[in-house]
């Protein structure tokens, strides 16, 4: 059974179009990262996979409909939707009794040890946190929690880098176990980058680019080249090009790469240069056909 | 420091779960959670949010008791006043302050029950927590009806119990007071009733301030479900919207003069005409009052917002 699976998914508010009928398949196991710029349809996305939206189209998510049965959902599913959404009147011991008290797979000593290892008081209110810590305190009681399906939405936005590798680190460390999956979207693509299993782009509410990172290194390459050679390399139909460093980066799909490797320094791209290479200008047309290519 | 570290290592696209993550979850907790429990720490969180439920009739009570601490300076000389009258002007002498006292612990409560509806469903929206509540597996009817325990239930025992405690003390602070002065306690205990007036006061609370508003909080609940600013105005708008539409239309006002009877506590329905609610001399109509279709239209209608309150939270996101 896919953890999640979607098919003609559709989301419209007005005559906004958010999610124009996806069709979506996560294994059991995956982190994936959902990645599209602002207003693509990430979070409604994540929001109908999470029960909290309405949508047209079929979705089971572990075999449930997170519209009808969200609650039944969220004993194996757990959601961080937003930074700081912890009530700001509660205590940290009160919210842990309460997620311990409502919650059947909630481990409270796991999220004690979790907390023991950050400074945050057990008796502050969550307003007198820092909102590093309101994120700590979150993702410890998440953490705790022993879901089947965790999906993070811009967890780490607006936090300062340290929390937000702190927070990635333990979520490997701590927490993903290979029989759990992750799904995460953001904007802050690098950092998440080396965690992920598979990549997903969307714009302007389809997914115009579905790939595991194993396949996306096999299949991309990105080399800087050697000025006197650019002319040689631009005949090999790159499918983008940028300066940096002075010099000419091209990025090559399904090249030769020892053809590719006299040109200059090979490399695999960093997530975001696929993105910009794929949606960058005329993002529609490239990438439609970007999709089912890899 | 991995702490699914006997998990075994399996192949990404295993579809079959993994054996160790049964086991974990087998002793972590048991896997199902009585409704009770759930409803009982969704009633709990709501006392940690709107702490005014308690603190404002326990702040109201300890002014009654501060002031009539301070009126035990004049009691002996009404208890002596009192000895010269007749039995039913000696009660109201006496019971007087004791009324006060349960009349304005219940308006304080009152007051407490209607802002605490209006912000119930409106406030987790505002300050998106609802988005951290709805991350846990409690449904939207457990919450609705968690909330709407706080009006029906929570606030009623509680104006119970704080004013049975506040007028006990009254009462023992009396008691000293004339016992020191040499007079004798028994006009006080005997004209007070003390048992029979703590039961009426249970009966006025749970047929008037329970069932009879039921209603008015279940619309104010409805209300803060849906309202996207300014649930207060809201609430008020759509009733004087149709008394003024009844009124030019019809010249009539029937819809305001339910609403007045509805918020009056339709006194008629619960008890005799003109009777305080605590007064012995009342005579308690249960049988009246349970067959007034008044009652369970009441409920029916309440039932009804209740179920569109379910309805829209599984709707609502944070604004």
């Amino acid at each position: 059974m896919a953890c999640i699976e979607a098919r003609g998914l559709r989301k419209a508010f007005g005559a906004t179009v958010a999610l124009d009928g996806i069709n979506l398949r996560v294994e059991e196991g995956r982190i994936l990262g959902l990645i599209g710029p602002n207003g693509a349809g990430k979070t409604t996305a994540l929001n109908a996979i999470l029960g909290l939206t309405a949508y047209q189209g079929e979705l089971r998510v572990l075999g449930r409909n997170p519209w009808t049965e969200r609650d039944q959902l969220m004993r194996d599913v757990c959601f961080i939707a937003d930074v700081a959404v912890l009530p700001r009147w509660i205590r940290v011991s009160q919210a842990l009794d309460y997620v311990a008290g409502v919650h059947p797979r909630f481990d409270r000593a796991k999220a004690e040890g979790f907390l023991a290892k950050t400074t945050i008081n057990r008796a502050s209110k969550v307003r007198e946190l820092s909102k590093g810590m309101v994120t700590q305190l979150h993702l410890a009681l998440v953490m705790a929690i022993d879901a089947r399906l965790l999906v993070l939405d811009e967890p780490t936005l607006g936090l300062d880098i340290l929390y937000r590798k702190h927070f990635y680190d333990s979520l490997l460390n701590d927490y993903f176990d290979r029989s759990r999956t992750i799904v995460v979207a953001t904007h802050q693509v690098e950092e998440i980058q080396h965690v992920l299993t598979d990549i997903m782009f969307i714009d302007r509410g389809r997914i115009v680019f579905d790939c595991s990172m194993e396949q996306l290194e096999s299949r991309y390459l990105e080399v800087m080249v050697h000025p006197e050679q650019v002319a040689a390399a631009r005949a090999l139909k790159p499918m983008h090009e940028r300066q940096g460093f002075g010099r000419s980066i091209l990025l090559f799909e399904a090249a030769d790469r020892r053809q590719i490797a006299s040109l200059g320094d090979v490399r695999t791209p960093s997530i975001a240069d696929l993105f910009v290479a794929l949606l960058g200008d005329k993002a529609g047309n490239q990438a439609s056909q970007a999709r089912g290519n890899c | 420091m991995n702490t699914q570290s006997n998990a075994m290592p399996g192949s990404p696209h295993d579809s079959q779960m993994n054996d160790s993550q049964i086991n974990d979850s087998q002793i972590l907790a048991p896997v199902v959670i009585p409704a009770t429990r759930r409803m009982y720490w969704s009633v709990r969180r709501e006392l940690g949010e709107s702490r005014s439920i308690y603190i404002a009739p326990l702040a109201v009570a300890g002014l009654i008791l501060f002031g009539f601490l301070i009126s035990t300076i004049h009691l002996p000389d009404r208890m002596r006043a009192a000895s010269a009258l007749n039995p039913a002007q000696q009660h109201e002498l006496i019971a007087q302050p004791y009324d006060f006292a349960a009349l304005l612990i219940m308006f304080t409560t009152f007051i407490v029950a209607v802002f605490y509806c209006l912000d119930a469903l409106y406030g987790e929206r505002r300050d998106r927590s609802i988005l951290f509540w709805k991350s846990l597996p409690v449904s939207d009817l457990n919450t609705v009806l968690s909330k709407a325990s706080i009006p029906l239930v929570v606030l009623p025992l509680l104006t119970f119990a704080i004013t049975v405690v506040t007028q006990f003390v009254m009462l023992l602070l009396s008691t000293a007071v004339v016992g020191g002065s040499g007079l004798s306690v028994a006009t006080l205990w005997t004209q007070l009733a003390f048992v029979q007036m703590s039961l009426l006061l249970l009966y006025h609370l749970v047929a008037v301030h329970a069932l009879w508003y039921a209603p008015l909080y279940a619309w104010l609940l409805l209300v803060s479900g849906w309202a996207r600013r300014a649930p207060f105005l809201w609430a008020g708008l759509p009733p004087l919207a149709i008394g003024i539409v009844e009124k030019i239309a019809f010249n009539t006002s029937h819809f305001g003069a339910m609403l007045v009877n509805r918020m009056g506590g339709g006194a008629e329905a619960v008890t005799t005409p003109g009777s305080l609610p605590m007064d012995p001399m009342t005579h308690l109509t249960p049988s009246h009052f349970l067959s007034s279709p008044g009652l369970w239209i009441g409920l029916a209608i309440a039932a009804a917002f209740l179920a569109a309150a379910v309805r829209l939270r599984r709707y609502q996101a944070p604004i």
